[in-house]
């Protein structure tokens, strides 16, 4: 059975229908919520592997089906579905990582007394994901994606009795909001510059030839292509939901959420949609290559935000002492990687690299919501411990994921994937700036990795939850398995040897290169893995930690720089005391503004009418004017509490109103004479 | 001229509402709600079945019902509908009854606060729906009564002031847009729209005006202007508005941002628009910067209200500024900006309806939570609604979302409409915007996050109630219709689409 574009609304509407009919059941149901949502999960999942298979079998085809939303004047409002093999891969992972989650939530929220609710917002996620994911037009994708961020936040602040919960959520939005306001004026001005948001449309759509040679043509002032800042504006959307830097921060206080949240959306698909942008409109973000005087190209600038940020976040990551802060932002870092892998041109290595993080992701944050259940809301590394007798299946298949995150290998998929993107960034002609950056990122991620696993599962138990854990049922670890096959099997979809995924996504055949080519590379990145894991181990594993309270040896060694990690660099604090206070100021001007400036003159005008309406206190009143008075007389006995002292303000106002009148009729008696 | 007055009937059921409470002084209380409610949920079935009617492939004047009145001066009774038109009359026939319903929920002496209510409502249907300038400044200038008493009876310990404040400032900028008309009838003859617009489209209206000479033409467009910006209220002229909207009880409220702040949006379409084009277009510059500032500078300082209703009153102004930049923008529009004008136009009106419905959905929840905190309705009185109220936080949240313009729902397309036209027209203006799209988002959500979120406490802590059946009433098809329309605009879009291109066309171009 294969899927067409015509019916790829189904794949979201699913989702959808469940979460309202979990909007619909009272607050405390529980069965009815969760079973439409695994329903319509498993039917989504097996319609997004028809449209797998139907895309695969073109893949240089692609399919849409596009259709008026309204029209204001003449101008109509189109949108429409895209089937192509990226939406096809992507819908696969993000329908196969979300029913794996579903299942995993049933147990890890059983004892909530919302999980209704919870299973309602992560419908609702999943169907604006997979409706961002099929859209055929930046405007509907733009709908979607903002409706991702609802679902994030409400599912950030799913525990909103918890300020910090209430809080991170609220940062999640604005910050995000920040870039997404970016790409909604790079919306704008694509839809302004060629009349239509459309991708593809017979050749009429922005991603074709007609529209990509205009916006590429079209010089500003600077001597920068129309495409360069349009591709730059809709890369600080993409900036904002994949928390690259410098607007990375809400990410890793977004792991106040549930676990199964954290990793669904925060880690393996909603963070990635800012790298889907990228590789949606590459198309666009490349069409200034040929241009050799513009003062930058776009990808360079996604390249150099994507390099900073994945070895910002590795840095990060190595003095947290929160499981999920190591992870979030570990996160932040991997998807500085596949910034980076578009920035270099090979999007298609980026979405390799989404591909197999998505699952050994989900795989470590779902690990660690094992974890974090099993010790009873335990997450800090240092109270933890000596896990890996007591949760086998948690340990092997997080040690998985671990390896597959720092690419032992051969066997881990994310050996494939990273290998792919070093590989693209060693041959990037502009600079050498983001393969260093990523083969530093290369022996951080291994030694803080290294150090997280140690921490948590060898040594002695440091806290008495961690004494008692034990493994859950099989609701959790069975996803955790299915998750660890692909965190190791996924990789061999793309070698170099058999590029088979690279070339089913570029819908281009990609040419297998031998050994020879790539094994320098290989070697070289092994060595520095394991370089990494070596450091880890020396500073964590050969005397493990015996006491919670015990110094880092790191903060131990160099205190100021692991304080400084910590600290994540100060760069709260900064934005608080740059843009918080400017805007904070700003309020306050305006208000100032409105209160004694427009407010002062409109009180002047308002004085000068009351001293106007006394002078005419004298004058004689009409008939309308006295049946007016006679009715607000009525009123005013009816209202005591209103003194007498107020009603001079009626009759003035009356008086006004009689003069006005008055007035009228003059004007109209002499313009009708004239 | 139809054999049944139906535009009369549209404007005067609530007006003959109002003279049937009057005339019984000894109504219960229970007679009062259905006598009132009737005959404002008159508006709605009226305008339902004008909708049926409704052709929405022409953009001229439908029912039109047009007698003479006074006949020395030209002046003819003048009622009829566009699409415009068609759409604030629905809107006060959905707001205007929910309204009712708040006020009258709340109150001692209903009979009176329903009879000023019911001749309120039908002065603002008269606005939207008089042609010639005398009627429509009749009802544009009666409305204050009944507002005045609403506000100033009924309303809060402040009210007083502001009631006045409110009135005196409206009055004076109605007192420039009779002088105008009394002008521009000194040079035509007539006051009615429909021929004004007639003879500006022939270039007479402009030739007459000049013979008074001198900077006269522009004064009398100042004058209309500000008569026009007061109501709306446009950035400065809006002193007014943050005490009245805190000051007035909520059902007041309700109506005057969800009805009476359409209706200086109504008059600059009506009014400025097809009458002074040249005068909008040699101003929209300066007009333009003005609306931008109302929107920057509201959304600005409603970040630093702690009064929600004060941050709803400045939220208000930052929507309604939204409608005249987009206004503003196309008015100054040059040759081969034309594609962008309709979609600004289009934007503008749906920006009015939607924010009518958002505005009033939100006014009415800081009302719920006003009557639940004994008049406590500052920012940090309350804490954990959510938990306590979940019904109340799920509509307020979908009503709060609208407001901030989150796509699926109707606050989003008359935002995107207007951006859409005014990043055409003023990329720069546009690029503005975004702080208050920012700041919007930043204050909606602090609220939220204080009033809502949390653990129980101030108010809160103690007992409190979710919503009831009449609040609930009120609140579900506010809510029902902003999910609606954010995925259907057609059905508002629909209703203008042909008067926005013939108001596109009808633009001089430079």
């Amino acid at each position: 059975m294969t899927l067409t574009a015509t019916h790829l609304w189904l794949i979201p509407a699913l989702p959808l229908a469940a979460a309202a009919i979990g909007a619909a059941m009272p607050r405390r149901a529980k069965a009815v919520p969760i079973g439409a949502a695994l329903v319509a999960m498993t039917l989504s999942w097996l319609l997004s592997c028809a449209a797998l298979v139907g895309a695969l079998t073109d893949p240089s085809g692609r399919s849409v089906a596009n259709f008026d939303w309204f029209s204001a004047g003449t101008a109509v409002i189109r949108l429409g579905w895209l089937l192509d093999p990226l939406t096809a891969f992507m819908g696969t992972l993000v329908c196969t990582v979300s029913l794996l989650v579903f299942i995993f939530s049933t147990a890890y929220l059983r004892d909530d007394p919302r999980i209704g609710r919870f299973f309602c917002f992560l419908s609702l996620f999943v169907s604006a994901m997979l409706g961002l994911l099929v859209a055929n037009s930046l405007l509907l994708l733009f709908i979607c994606w903002e409706l991702v961020g609802l679902s994030s936040y409400l599912l950030i602040g799913f525990w909103y009795e918890k300020p910090a919960a209430a809080a991170a959520a609220k940062k999640a939005f604005i910050t995000t909001r920040v870039g997404d306001l970016g790409l909604l004026i790079g919306l704008l001005w694509l839809y302004h510059a060629t009349g239509t948001s459309l991708f593809y449309d017979g050749g009429a759509g922005v991603l074709e030839s007609p529209a990509l040679g205009l916006l590429g043509s079209t010089l500003l002032p600077g001597g920068w292509a129309a495409s360069t800042a349009i591709g730059l504006l809709l890369f600080c959307g993409a900036a904002g939901k994949s928390g690259q830097f410098p607007l990375h921060i809400w990410l890793p206080d977004a792991m106040e959420g549930p676990t199964p949240v954290s990793a669904l959306i925060h880690a393996a698909t909603m963070v990635a949609a800012g790298v889907f942008l990228m590789a949606r409109v590459f198309p666009l973000m490349a069409a200034d290559q040929g241009l050799a005087s513009v003062p930058m190209h776009a990808l360079t600038g996604v390249a150099v935000i994507g390099a900073v940020t994945a070895l910002l976040g590795a840095f990060l990551a190595v003095a947290q002492t929160d499981i999920k802060r190591v992870l979030a932002y570990s996160t932040v870092s991997q998807l500085g990687y596949m910034m980076l892998a578009v920035g270099v041109g090979s999007w298609v290595a980026a979405i390799f690299h989404l591909i197999t993080h998505a699952f050994f992701k989900a795989l470590l944050f779902l690990g660690a919501g094992s974890v974090i259940h099993a010790t009873h809301h335990e997450q800090d590394l240092r109270r933890l411990g000596g896990l890996a007798g007591r949760m086998r299946i948690t340990f092997v298949t997080f040690a998985i994921g671990s390896g597959a995150l720092v690419g032992l290998p051969l066997v881990f998929s994310g050996f494939w994937s990273k290998e792919a993107i070093l590989h693209a960034a060693e041959v990037w002609p502009v600079s050498h700036l983001p393969f260093v950056a990523g083969m530093t990122g290369v022996a951080l991620t291994a030694f803080y990795m290294t150090r997280l696993v140690i921490e948590v599962f060898f040594g002695q138990a440091r806290s008495e939850s961690a004494a008692e854990a034990h493994e859950g049922p099989g609701s959790m670890t069975v996803p955790l398995a299915l998750l660890a096959v692909g965190a190791i099997g996924l990789g061999w979809l793309g070698t170099p040897l058999w590029p088979w995924l690279q070339s089913r996504l570029s819908g281009t055949a990609v040419p297998a290169h031998g050994l020879g080519e790539s094994l320098p590379l290989m070697v070289i990145s092994t060595t520095i893995v394991l370089l990494g894991m070596g450091a880890g181990w020396w500073c964590y594993g050969r005397t493990p930690r015996k006491d919670a309270r015990a110094i880092d040896p790191l903060a131990r060694r160099w205190p100021a720089v692991y304080g400084a990690l910590a600290a994540r660099l100060g760069l709260d604090e900064l934005y608080a005391a740059t843009v918080g206070r400017l805007l904070t100021a700003s309020a306050g001007l305006a208000c100032f503004l409105d209160r004694w400036v427009w407010g002062g003159l409109m009180g002047a005008a308002g004085r000068t009418a009351e001293a106007a309406g006394e002078i005419n206190q004298g004058m004689d009143e009409d008939g309308l004017n006295a049946g007016f008075d006679h009715g607000s007389e009525h009123l005013r006995s009816g209202a005591r509490r209103y003194s007498r002292a107020q009603t001079g303000d009626v009759q003035g106002y009356l008086r006004a109103v009689a003069m006005g009148l008055a007035v009228v009729a003059l004007l109209l008696i002499w313009g009708g004479v004239r | 001229m139809n054999a049944v007055p139906w535009l009369s009937l549209v404007v005067f059921l609530p007006w003959l509402g109002a003279l049937l409470l009057w005339l019984w002084p000894k109504a219960p209380s229970g007679a009062v709600w259905t006598l009132s409610l009737a005959f404002s949920g008159s508006t709605l079935i009226l305008g339902a079945l004008a909708l049926s009617c409704f052709d929405p492939s022409q953009s001229g004047y439908q029912f039109v019902e047009r007698v003479p009145w006074i006949r020395t001066l030209g002046i003819d009774y003048h009622l009829g509908l566009d699409g415009m038109s068609l759409l604030l009359v629905l809107l006060t026939g959905i707001v205007a009854p929910l309204a009712l319903i708040a006020s009258l929920r709340r109150v001692a002496r209903t009979r009176m606060l329903a009879l000023l209510f019911l001749l309120l409502q039908g002065c603002a249907l008269g606005v939207f729906l008089a042609l010639d300038f005398f009627p429509w400044f009749i009802f544009w200038e009666l409305s204050l009564v009944p507002a005045f008493f609403l506000i100033k009876v009924w309303g809060g310990p402040g009210a007083g002031r502001a009631a006045y404040t409110f009135v005196v400032i409206t009055l004076a900028g109605s007192a420039g847009l009779l002088l105008a008309f009394a002008a521009i009838h000194g040079a035509t003859g007539t006051m009615n729209f429909v021929d004004l617009a007639r003879l500006r489209a022939e270039g007479e209206l402009t030739l007459r005006l000049a013979e008074y000479g001198g900077t006269v033409p522009t004064l009398i467009f100042l004058g209309v202007l500000a008569g026009l910006a007061v109501k709306a209220p446009l950035f400065p002229f809006h002193a007014w508005m943050p005490p009245t909207y805190a000051e007035a009880p909520t059902g007041v409220t309700m109506f005057l941002t969800g009805v009476m702040s359409k209706m200086g949006v109504y008059g600059f379409f009506r009014i400025l628009w097809p009458l002074f084009p040249g005068d909008l277009r040699d101003h929209s510059g300066p007009l333009l910067l003005l609306a931008m500032g109302g929107a920057i500078l509201g959304a600005l300082a409603a970040l630093r209200q702690t009064d929600l209703k004060r941050m709803l009153a400045y939220s208000s102004l930052n929507h309604v500024s939204y409608c005249l930049v987009a206004l503003f923008a196309a008015a100054g529009a040059v040759r081969g900006q034309i594609a962008a004008v309709e979609p600004a136009l289009a934007g503008a009106l749906v920006q009015a309806f939607n924010h009518g419905l958002s505005a009033s959905a939100l006014f009415f929840c800081v009302g719920v939570l006003e009557a639940r905190g004994g008049g406590a309705r500052g920012l940090n009185d309350f804490g954990g609604v959510r938990v306590a109220a979940p019904l109340l936080s799920l509509l307020c949240g979908v009503a709060l979302f609208s407001s901030l313009g989150l796509p699926g729902l109707n606050g989003f397309v008359g935002e995107f409409l207007v951006f859409r036209g005014l990043f055409a027209l003023s990329p720069w203006a546009a690029v503005a915007g975004t702080i208050a799209l920012l700041a919007t988002a930043l204050f909606l959500l602090t609220f939220w996050q204080r009033v809502f979120h949390g653990s129980r406490s101030g108010v809160t802590a103690g007992a409190f109630a979710d919503l009831d059946a009449g609040e609930r009433a009120v609140l579900v098809p506010l809510v029902v219709l902003m999910v609606l329309l954010g995925v259907v605009p057609g059905l508002i879009t629909g209703l203008i689409n042909p008067l926005v291109t013939h108001w596109a066309a009808s633009l001089p171009l430079s």
